[in-house]
């Protein structure tokens, strides 16, 4: 199958070489942090975690939120998302590479990341982490491999295929809950101290991740003869809506519990990172717009006239996006940080180097996911045709 | 007869009675040899330190415990705060202590006549908590607690995920985010004045007091108590919380004593008189 992504368009190989220099400055850049350690970065001993483990936390929903399309057509026999679903899984193939890669480069010692498996540590949520992530993405590998593969020789899957594949459900809420978990269990933290964050997550998740494949599946349709049918994105935006609508209502929920309760540990969090303490407020105009993107968003989404527009629809997908992007990529580690546990405002900002660093990881995923769909497009077009 | 003596003969004897001299027995016998104190050693069933914050603070300027743990830990001087690697520092008592003074809506300026309290020095390090959070979250046993209470960390096993430093209620963990001495074979690392009976760092991992293991091995306090005690104003007190006798059981016995944020449930052993 995969000769299918040795020739293609002009167009295919100039993305090819696009990613792959994206992926060269984020490797040279790598190698400087390599060298000279941490450093580089813009991390301290009051911010330990940022940019790198904040694309993490992001990508993990990106790649749990394959159930959005896995859930209604293996196990409600939903077929108008036939086409739609091997796009799905392909896109939380590279999205589980790209975290395992930002868990890497945040290592102190990355050369020694294997003691995680050579001490295993049940107790440990990052040892969890790193165990439900390889599973999943072992699964997606199996899965879209051995469904596609039938339907390219235009055979049904074997039977022992289908539950794994609802195996995989599950599996999809567990990467997210645990890497909620990462956060959600340290005393120490009590801006992430909240049951709700693992929903807060899988909402934010399954808003982010549909939109994403939305935002694909137009491009595709757009660039190939390819068309996973304008009937399953639509029905796909209904489940972005409700998502959405359900991670603005967790966040309400958060700063309801945390403002009347009162407790100053917790409200300074929330502070910090929508208004700033002691003119600190790094965060704050992120925060804002990522709020304002929310709204656009969600009245985009529950307005099916807008949600069904030919420009409402992108519109919404790419606000949706940017808003959490904002909120899981950027603010939620950072503020938890903030006021450290003595009650210090240090703030954080990336340097370029990291963001370089994070660039080639995206480019890598870019390239993968590339790969991945050209092989999909070009078998799928031959079946077409 | 002390206690890990006592121990040693019992594992011995039952090892001989119940498994005959066969090679097991042996093996026993060595394990339990292994746990053996050297003779001398300074040994406990729970270390723990008393810090009077009243007669330390007297002593505006001093730094001689700091001084002292950093020297014979090779903990190196970072002038970038944010990279700093620390063992043993002050902290004001609003930083040390923050939810005493923390409040809402510009209630806390009503607490003025404990203004002399807020910005009092206090000597901060590792808690050495009973229920340490940083052991819990760490992936691979680099950090670890002891039988006597210390919370060890293992630098040559970390793996530099900084876990434990997000657990850490008390900001105690070091991350070493450049190579403490300058880079290997640099002139930075050969100037350096580095004590070798003690191991260096590399970058990428996570360093923390360890109550002075190593010395109290040998039979020494801690650096930080005995400097202190010779040179100091004698503010900080080092022993055995579970023996009644000891000096710190009987500070706090008659003294007033906080630990921070105990309501977090780790149960920190640094116990300070205000």
């Amino acid at each position: 199958m995969i000769e299918k992504a040795l020739s293609g368009s002009p167009k295919y190989w100039a993305l090819i070489f696009f990613w792959l220099v994206f992926m060269g400055l984020g490797a040279f850049a790598f190698l400087g942090q390599y060298q000279d350690g941490l450093q580089v970065t813009g991390l301290s001993r009051d911010v330990p975690w940022g940019f790198y483990i904040a694309q993490l936390t992001f990508l993990v929903g990106i790649a749990a939120s394959a159930v959005m399309v896995v859930l209604p057509y293996y196990l409600h026999d939903y077929k108008a998302f036939g086409k739609l679903a091997i796009l799905g899984e392909f896109l939380a193939i590279p999205a589980v590479l790209m975290c395992m890669l930002f868990v890497l480069v945040d290592m102190g010692q990355t050369a020694r990341i294997a003691n995680m498996f050579i001490y295993i540590t049940p107790n440990s949520v990052m040892f969890w982490d790193a165990s439900v992530l390889m599973g999943y993405l072992g699964l997606n590998i199996v899965i879209s491999q051995v469904t596609f593969g039938a339907e390219r020789k235009g055979i049904a899957p074997p039977k022992w295929i289908r539950p794994i594949i609802i195996l995989s459900i599950p599996w999809a809420v567990s990467i997210h809950t645990v890497t909620a978990f990462l956060y959600s269990g340290h005393a120490a933290r009590p801006f992430w101290m909240s049951a709700i964050l693992a929903p807060r997550f899988l909402a934010s998740a399954f808003a982010a991740g549909p939109a994403l494949l939305i935002l694909l599946c137009l491009v595709v349709r757009k660039q190939t003869k390819y068309d996973p049918g304008m009937k399953a994105l639509h029905k796909l935006s209904e489940i972005v809506a409700y998502a959405m609508a359900a991670s603005v209502f967790f966040i309400l929920l958060e700063i309801f519990t945390v403002f009347y309760s009162g407790i100053p540990e917790h409200i300074h969090h929330f502070q910090y990172m929508y208004m700033g303490i002691d003119g600190k407020a790094a965060l704050a105009p992120w925060m804002w717009t990522s709020s304002v993107l929310a709204i656009v968003a969600l009245v985009l989404l529950l307005v099916p006239r807008y949600r069904k527009s030919r420009m409402g629809l992108p519109i919404a997908c790419v606000a949706t996006i940017a808003s959490l992007w904002i909120e899981k990529g950027m603010s939620l580690v950072v503020a938890g940080f903030v006021p450290n546990p003595l009650g210090q405002v240090i703030e954080y900002m990336p340097t370029g180097q990291e963001l370089m660093i994070s660039f080639g990881i995206y480019a890598f995923g870019g390239l993968v996911l590339t790969v991945l769909y050209k092989v999909a497009i070009s078998v799928r077009e031959g079946l077409q045709g | 007869m002390d206690e890990s003596r006592r121990c040693f003969l019992k594992t011995a004897g039952a090892s001989i009675v119940g498994m005959g001299v066969g090679a097991s027995a042996v093996t026993a016998l060595a394990d339990a040899l292994g746990d053996t104190p050297y003779l001398g050693a300074k040994t406990a069933k729970r270390w723990a330190m008393v810090i009077d914050t009243r007669s330390c603070a007297e002593t505006k300027g001093c730094t001689k415990c700091m001084d002292a743990c950093h020297r014979v830990h090779n903990v190196p001087t970072i002038e970038d705060p944010r990279h700093e690697v620390k063992w043993i520092w002050k902290e004001p008592f609003r930083h040390a202590f923050p939810s005493m003074f923390e409040g809402t809506h510009g209630y806390e300026d009503r607490v003025q006549p404990l203004d002399w309290l807020k910005d009092r020095d206090v000597m901060v390090l590792c808690n050495h908590c009973d229920n340490p959070p940083c052991v819990r979250v760490c992936p691979t046993q680099a950090t670890w607690k002891r039988e006597d209470g210390i919370v060890m960390m293992d630098m040559h096993r970390c793996i530099g995920c900084r876990f434990c430093v997000v657990g850490c209620p008390y900001g105690s963990r070091s991350f070493n985010w450049k190579d403490p001495f300058g880079k290997p074979g640099s002139e930075e690392r050969k100037n350096a004045k580095l004590d070798p009976s003690f191991p260096t760092r590399t970058k990428g991992v996570v360093e923390k007091c360890n109550f002075c293991a190593e010395r109290l091995a040998k039979g020494m306090m801690p650096a930080c108590v005995e400097t202190c005690a010779k040179e100091g104003p004698g503010s900080l007190t080092f022993g055995d919380l579970a023996d009644s006798e000891s000096e710190v059981a009987a500070i706090l016995k008659q003294a007033y004593t906080i630990r921070r944020k105990a309501a977090l449930g780790t149960s920190p052993h640094i116990f300070y008189v205000v």
